[in-house]
């Protein structure tokens, strides 16, 4: 039994919302500040310091938290396991949304952005050395890829009726899904380099970069937490979504994710104390330092589905519990390893600015405030899982959509 | 086990395998300096802390007074290199240690900004000295992440701000005269000239004077070579220079992505098995009426 | 003090003072000025040949002081010694005659060196009411002196009067005092500044143009770079004190009586350009403002003289280093405490939430409380 994805309507304006519109609203007021005044009169940033919480956590731990489109991208359309294609669309949309806010921190957050437009531009300039230069191609990207890989669920709401957006709609429609797979292959591609990359890109901080974290396998245990974090992710944001607007839980399908998820933090845990012992720095780990103590809190936490997930039954708190721990535990790894890892020198020290925090979470709001009204007009939730493998689902979405 | 994370644990094992690479990947050559290459001399043994070197950069770069902080208006007193300040003199003092130090940028061999700048706007350019240009900078400040001396510095307050450092006055080089800190010296404690001679210079001094020096010039290996040369009486960590690698900054990493990209072999490759999977997955479940079920 | 008249000099140079001395008093002239021993004795020599160049010098709005500086000089008697190393044709205060008497005198040199006489101003020239707050002879100063300009080789205005117009100039300058550059706009007219102008430079510059026929490389206000090239704090005995943060902040406080700064009792110091700091005033070691313990007061500057109250601060131009160093790892800009706690709170918010949502899904037992998708 089941049923295709749905927009699931209801009221856009109600309290909760205008709360997060109201946080949205004032992240932006903040970002026009930001550009009025510059980066230094609203950021706690400095020489020693240039990267911060917009890098650390909008960019490196915000896109891993967008990473669920990548993740399930993995699982649908490579590893052909269709029943859990009702959980792409949704991931898929915070994955679109996720790297277009990441986007939008870093055009905050550089000092020229007028500039910006030269870096995919200017190909005769690129150093092809330079890991950010393929970070920053990369999710340029991508983030035009996640759109297209969305765009269906707004085809199919928009090609319903008469009307040119309708006839345009629906004529791109079988265009879109020929050349799809080669987008879609696209959108497991480029998160594979980018993610990667963003563990190279502090690997070149070298001598800055505190032993516990520098290791020439960032870019492996980036990519490992990016997918780890990704799936954890789904299963969050698809128990909210489902408990918040009052659908039917899929906890059985979730809980397989979550393994997944935790099964690749072990993965993680293990070959990072591997390397830590083997480049002769375990000793590091076990000081009494606060460097020691976040080292091991990172571990802990990526492993807390072992201890605060599983059970005998299926029950969505503790998986919700257990996913949360585990993206914290990914989110604090990569923000440690930007912020607290990397050590300028004595006499330089780092906090966010109230700014800084609030234009984040700004951002974040921003980021669910359109999800919000996206499901509620397009139809990205509301399938249920199927027995069935993907291109079964596909059809069966193609068919209804000729239909209407 | 599930074959869901039987698959994935393979999928993961695959890309491990890829990335182990890096540890059996060919280290990238060692650069050395270029043929022209020029560079300064710092013999902290001489120099006397007058900060006519300082003034003289100010003057010659355009560079404003630093008046926050210290004296309230009164003097130029920076507190390190920042934005209006390329050069600086500190002074290290422990019990009857003591020495100066003259603090600018190194003019690396193999720079760590220069492999971080995505569209290159920092490179080494005529005769090895690092220099910014303004219209490929999106003011990222990756330069600023990677350099092991935190050199390039950023004009925070400014709305069109730009990354400052030395550029071994190389406005001046092109009319013939030497860079302003070295030509006002008044004791020749740094010295401009070509890169190699200042190295057999500094070798000289140390043959001549051991007991003077610690028997090291600073820059000659570390982190790759620079071309900015230090002599000293006392251990240069205490002068600041915390790293004494003689790895450059962008060797692992480089190292590490070219090994896993190969040029952009690995990804389009990638790409390809990426696509023909999705495309065989596709007109797999196409073909087929009821498919097969999987075990969960 | 005697006054000597034109004709009967009673020393002269070949008479009452060695040679020895005069040609020290030459050199002192030239090393005062910057120019080469050889000067000194171009000077020499041209003077003993006779070749002593006419100098007018005219008196407006002035006080005399320039004049008096240029006679308080002792060490030698170069009150005199001026007189035999320039022929003063024409001065007010100098000459013996007056009246018709001295007019007939000035105008005969001006007459007989036409083109090539050293015109000196001393003081301001009004210019209210056609000049009339000035006159001499029945003539305006503003006459006179342009008259006199005309046919002069080289102009030279002496002293803050001459140069801007001084204190006669200060608000509200009832007379409309301008000073000789502004007056005869558009000839070349070497400044002097000064409260009073230091006299070495006058007789530099006066030699200088006397042996050698060219005046003194001259900066965009008429001044001698060689006198006022630099200002008062960049040559100051006392700077080691301002670097140092040493100050004296009350006349008689322990600050003072060391000998420290003054800036901050007003020195003005840093943006006057004046030589005083290297010659002193009077033959006297030590005889000027700062080297008797008060604050310069800008006297050879325009925007500061009898404009700027005496004691108040003025603001440093080019700041240079003081005479402290930056540690090898300074401390840079710490953290916010607010950020802290408003990081903390909104973490704790968070992971709160979370906490709570997580136990509204589930129950202590294991068991859910939605319904879940049937699959």
């Amino acid at each position: 039994m089941h049923a295709h994805a749905q927009p699931i309507g209801g009221t856009l304006l109600n309290r909760p919302y205008k709360v997060i519109l109201a946080l949205a609203t004032l992240g932006i007021a903040l970002i026009v500040w930001r550009f009025a005044a510059g980066l230094g009169a609203t950021t706690a940033l400095s020489d020693g310091y240039p990267w911060g919480l917009w890098i650390a956590f909008d960019v490196v731990t915000g896109t891993a938290l967008a990473c669920g489109g990548y993740a399930m991208a993995l699982l649908v359309y490579v590893f052909n396991k269709g029943r859990y294609h009702p959980l792409v669309r949704p991931a898929v949309l915070t994955s679109a949304l996720g790297y277009s806010i990441a986007g939008l921190s870093v055009v905050i957050d550089v000092g020229r952005p007028w500039y910006i437009w030269r870096v995919p531009l200017y190909f005769w300039h690129w150093n092809l050395n330079s890991a950010l230069l393929e970070v920053a191609l990369c999710i340029m990207s991508y983030v035009f890829v996640l759109w297209i890989e969305l765009s269906p669920a707004f085809l199919e709401r928009w090609g319903t009726g008469e009307g040119k957006v309708a006839r345009v709609s629906r004529a791109i429609s079988p265009w879109l899904d020929k050349v799809l797979v080669w987008i879609l292959a696209l959108g497991v591609l480029l998160p594979t380099m980018h993610q990667s990359s963003l563990g190279s890109l502090i690997v070149l901080t070298g001598p800055k970069l505190n032993l516990l974290w520098n290791t020439a396998f960032l870019p492996l245990l980036f990519l490992i937490s990016c997918l780890a974090m990704g799936y954890a992710a789904v299963v969050l944001e698809s128990t909210l979504a489902n408990w918040l607007f009052g659908r039917p839980m899929e906890t059985k399908l979730l809980a397989k994710l979550e393994r997944v998820a935790a099964w690749g933090m072990l993965g993680f845990v293990v070959l990072r104390l591997a390397d830590l012992a083997w480049r002769g720095h375990f000793a590091l780990a076990l000081r009494a330092d606060h460097y020691a103590v976040l080292f091991w809190l990172e571990n802990l936490l990526m492993l807390s589905p072992f201890w605060a997930a599983f059970g005998p039954r299926g029950n969505p708190g503790r998986l919700f519990r257990g996913a949360m721990f585990l993206v914290l535990g990914g989110a604090l790894f990569r923000f440690d390893t930007y912020l607290v890892a990397f050590n300028p020198g004595p006499g330089w020290h780092y906090f966010p600015s109230v700014q800084e925090i609030f234009v984040t979470l700004g951002l974040v709001a921003l980021e669910i405030a359109i999800y919000i009204a996206l499901v509620r007009q397009f139809p990205i939730l509301g399938a249920l899982p199927s027995r069935r493998p993907a291109e079964a689902v596909h059809q069966e979405e193609r068919k209804w959509l000729n239909a209407s | 086990m599930d074959t869901d994370r039987r698959s994935l644990l393979k999928g993961f094992a695959a890309s491990a395998a890829l990335t182990v690479i890096p540890a059996e990947a060919e280290a990238r050559e060692r650069k050395t300096a270029p043929k022209n290459a020029v560079g300064l001399l710092y013999d902290a043994t001489k120099c006397i802390g007058c900060k006519a070197c300082v003034v003289a950069c100010k003057e010659a770069n355009g560079l404003p007074p630093d008046t926050t902080g210290y004296g309230g208006g009164l003097y130029d007193a920076p507190q390190s290199l920042n934005a209006s300040t390329k050069n600086i003199i500190q002074l290290y003092e422990e019990g009857n240690e003591h020495s100066f130090v003259k603090k600018q940028c190194m003019h690396c061999i193999d720079p760590g900004c220069v492999g971080a700048c995505m569209l290159g706007a920092l490179q080494k350019r005529e005769y090895g000295i690092v220099t910014w240009d303004p219209d490929l900078c999106i003011g990222c400040r990756y330069c600023q992440m990677a350099c092991p001396f935190n050199v390039p510095k950023f004009e925070w307050s400014k709305l069109n701000p730009k990354i400052v450092k030395c550029e071994l006055c190389n406005h001046r080089l092109a009319e013939g005269k030497e860079p302003a800190c070295s030509e006002v010296c008044p004791r020749k404690a740094v010295i401009f000239g070509e890169y190699h001679e200042l190295l057999t210079e500094a070798h000289r001094r140390l043959a001549e004077h051991p007991d003077l020096y610690v028997p090291k010039v600073y820059g000659e290996h570390d982190l790759g070579g620079t071309q900015v040369l230090y002599l000293s009486h006392v251990p240069f960590e205490k002068l600041g220079f915390r790293f004494g690698t003689d790895q450059p900054v962008p060797e692992t990493q480089q190292t590490v992505t070219h090994a896993v990209y190969k040029g952009f072999a690995a990804p389009l490759a990638l790409y390809a098995v990426l696509g023909a999977v999705m495309f065989r997955n596709r007109k797999r479940e196409g073909s087929e009426e009821e498919p097969p079920e999987d075990s969960n | 003090m005697q006054l000597t008249t034109l004709q009967s000099s009673p020393r002269s140079h070949s008479g009452g003072m060695s040679r020895r001395d005069f040609v020290r008093v030459c050199t002192l002239a030239a090393a005062a000025v910057g120019l080469p021993g050889t000067a000194a004795k171009a000077f020499a020599e041209a003077a003993a040949k006779g070749k002593r160049p006419s100098v007018i010098w005219l008196s407006f709005q002035e006080c005399t002081g320039c004049t008096e500086s240029l006679l308080r000089t002792s060490h030698p008697a170069l009150d005199e010694l001026i007189v035999d190393l320039i022929s003063l044709d024409y001065h007010e205060a100098l000459l013996a005659p007056s009246g018709h008497l001295a007019e007939e005198a000035r105008k005969k040199a001006m007459r007989e060196n036409d083109g090539k006489y050293i015109l000196v101003c001393e003081g301001a020239i009004p210019t209210k009411d056609n000049g009339i707050y000035c006159k001499i002879g029945g003539r305006t100063a503003l006459d006179l002196v342009k008259e006199a300009a005309d046919h002069a080789g080289a102009i030279i205005a002496i002293g803050s009067c001459a140069s801007f117009g001084g204190i006669a100039a200060a608000d509200p300058n009832p007379t409309g005092a301008q000073g000789i550059p502004q007056v005869l706009a558009g000839k070349t007219v070497v400044t002097l500044p000064g409260c009073p102008a230091n006299p070495y430079i006058f007789l530099g510059t006066a030699l200088q143009f006397a042996t050698y026929g060219k005046l003194p490389a001259l900066d965009e206000l008429g001044r001698p770079k060689f006198a006022y090239g630099r200002t008062v704090h960049e040559h100051c005995p006392r700077r080691a004190h301002f670097d140092a943060g040493r100050f004296a902040v009350q006349f008689g406080d322990e600050g003072h009586r060391q000998g420290w700064c003054l800036y901050k009792l007003g020195c003005k110091g840093p943006q006057t350009h004046a030589s005083c700091s290297v010659l002193h005033f009077c033959d006297v070691v030590n005889a000027w403002p700062i080297g008797i313990g008060h604050p310069c007061v800008g006297c050879t500057e325009q925007k500061l003289a009898f404009r700027v109250p005496i004691h108040d601060t003025v603001e440093i131009d080019r700041p240079v280093p003081p005479d402290t160093y930056p540690a090898i790892n300074p401390e840079h800009a710490g953290i916010s405490p607010t950020a802290t706690g408003v990081a903390g709170l909104v973490g704790g918010a968070l992971i709160g939430a979370g906490l709570v949502a997580s136990r509204k899904l589930g129950t202590p037992n294991g068991s859910p409380t939605h319904t879940e998708s049937k699959e």
